[in-house]
């Protein structure tokens, strides 16, 4: 169309636009690849879009050890190189005591939309069972006419659909309900475990049987847990989502929500699937506080920290890290940013 | 507008399943099952009493099988506390008035009673679930019932009996999307 094609020019021709509050660029800058990124080098010392610092240029390349010798014997299931140890799970009774586990997924580690099998959240509250599909059994019955029991292998023939889904604990963010922002990374602020699908509310009522896990979007890159090495132009990065339907915007700070401007939907944007936004930003060195809001498409906006406290309310007192206080928090989350490149977890 | 990819077969699977007549050929690949062999397998109690087994017991009966059998996790007086161990509180709590409370309990939280029974006999003890005969899970229901003073010392609790104990905090409960009941 004639329109972008004008606006594609003009995005390239100029310097990267400045749409919102210090230091957000048009998100239109992550969409023209190498043309609009070369645009990007010469407006500013270009690090990268992953946040990685600018190299020296002195290094010395040589050619790669591993080149030069044979390499190791493919394994019939593939398990990550071992360069990729730190990127685990955090577990919560590694000692298997009598009480419930979780292991809680490394977000600030991820940058796609599929969370690898192994390092997927998990709570148990007896153990991990060790369940023989072959001794399985599905049965149906109750309000029906004639009960059923199934074996995996009958249902595997039935009609199947294979769909990207996400799946979040009803508990997580529960840390998020304390009245000071505690100070963990993305990996324990977001995914705990819940106890009860019933949550109190602030008159002391509770909801009952609150399955639907409403939308909500964070930052994973930058986030707790990660640092900024240097100014310069970065990608900011998360993940949104809403249990209604999909994703239809999200909207990013980088001065505590004063000004917002639209980020980049990664394609393909599912139905009640991880959507994963990008927003272009040229980290000053100064302090600065990131924040993500969502919208889907029935119309649902991710509440303010502020709308979310005044609907369901804040704890009185600050929570043991352990704990799980409430469940179904999923307002805007704040990450300070301050000059030395530490990201800290904050209310704005 | 929302996508309904996922229910299409869904739906289709259920009218399947349920072998309805309506519903177009399936594979039929469900296996009848009697009443008699479901009920060997089916533990589950519903919130008014339905599928309560036969057995009684009292509060004195369970507090000999609660020292034994769960003093070691919930703590010897069933308000929890145990070191290393996460195991709920099963005695006290106070109201909830907002969400600083510091529990959610038995007393103070539960909704149904007959939750009890079905939580001890499918759950209980953590190491060893299903090791309890019908009786000693109904003495270990009415001994945490008598212990939050819900129930008299001397009440016998059976399957008549505990679906009449009415929860504290019975009527505290509001549905967040009664439009999809």
């Amino acid at each position: 169309m004639g329109n972008s094609n004008q606006r594609r020019r003009r995005t390239n021709s100029s310097s990267i636009e400045a749409v919102a509050g210090n230091g957000l660029l048009d998100r239109r800058m992550l969409l023209g690849h190498g043309v609009i990124l070369a645009g990007a080098a010469s407006a500013a010392p270009l690090g990268s879009l992953t946040g990685a610092a600018a190299e020296p240029p002195a290094e010395t390349l040589t050619e790669a050890p591993w080149s030069l010798e044979p390499g190791a014997v493919i394994q019939p299931y593939q398990l990550p190189s071992r360069f990729e140890k730190d990127v685990v799970r955090t577990v919560s009774n590694p000692s298997g005591q009598p009480s419930a586990s979780a292991a809680k997924t490394p977000h600030h580690l991820l940058t796609g939309t599929i969370t690898p099998n192994g390092l997927h959240f998990v709570v148990v509250y007896g153990g991990v069972p060790d369940i023989d599909p072959d001794k399985h059994r599905l049965v149906i019955h109750g309000l029906v006419r004639r009960p059923l029991v199934f074996t995996l292998d009958a249902l595997a023939r039935y009609p199947m659909v294979t769909r990207m889904t996400f799946l979040e604990c009803g508990g997580n963010s529960t840390l998020l309900f304390s009245p000071q922002p505690l100070q963990q990374n993305v990996q324990v602020l977001s995914f705990w475990e819940s106890k009860v699908y019933a949550q109190i509310l602030p008159n002391g009522k509770a909801y009952q049987f609150y399955l639907l896990q409403e939308v909500k979007s964070y930052i994973t890159q930058p986030s707790p847990g990660l640092t900024l090495k240097e100014p310069g132009l970065y990608e900011i990065s998360g993940i949104a989502y809403s249990g209604a339907g999909r994703i239809t915007k999200v909207m990013v700070s980088a001065d505590g929500g004063r000004s917002w401007a639209e980020a980049a939907l990664q394609e393909p944007v599912l139905s009640k699937a991880f959507t994963r936004f990008r927003m272009p930003w040229r980290w000053d060195g100064g302090a600065a506080i990131l924040q993500s809001r969502a919208w889907d498409e029935l119309g649902n906006v991710q509440p303010t920290r502020a709308e979310f406290v005044a609907k369901r309310g804040e704890l009185k007192t600050v929570p043991p890290v352990a704990a799980f206080p409430n469940q179904h928090f999923n307002a805007v989350t704040s990450w300070a940013i301050d000059s030395t490149g530490g990201v800290k977890h904050a209310y704005a | 507008m929302p996508t309904h990819s996922g229910i299409i077969p869904a739906v289709w699977l259920s009218l399947s399943l349920a072998g309805g007549a309506a519903a177009g050929e399936g594979p039929n690949l469900g296996k009848p099952i009697d009443a008699a062999d479901i009920a060997a397998w089916d533990i589950s109690i519903q919130p008014d009493g339905t599928g309560l087994p036969p057995g009684a017991g009292k509060a004195a009966d369970g507090a000999r099988i609660y020292a034994e059998k769960c003093a070691q996790c919930h703590g010897p007086d069933g308000k929890g506390g145990v070191a290393g161990v996460t195991a709920s509180p099963l005695v006290g709590g106070g109201p909830i008035t907002d969400i600083s409370a510091s529990m959610k309990t038995i007393a103070n939280f539960w909704p149904y009673s007959t939750t009890l029974f079905d939580y001890i006999r499918r759950a209980m003890p953590w190491q060893q679930p299903r090791t309890l005969a019908n009786d000693e899970v109904y003495a270990l229901t009415a001994y945490i019932l008598a212990q939050n003073k819900l129930i008299g010392d001397n009440d016998t609790i059976n399957a008549q009996t505990l679906p009449k104990v009415t929860m504290p905090n019975h009527d505290g409960f509001i549905v967040r999307f009664p439009d999809a009941m």
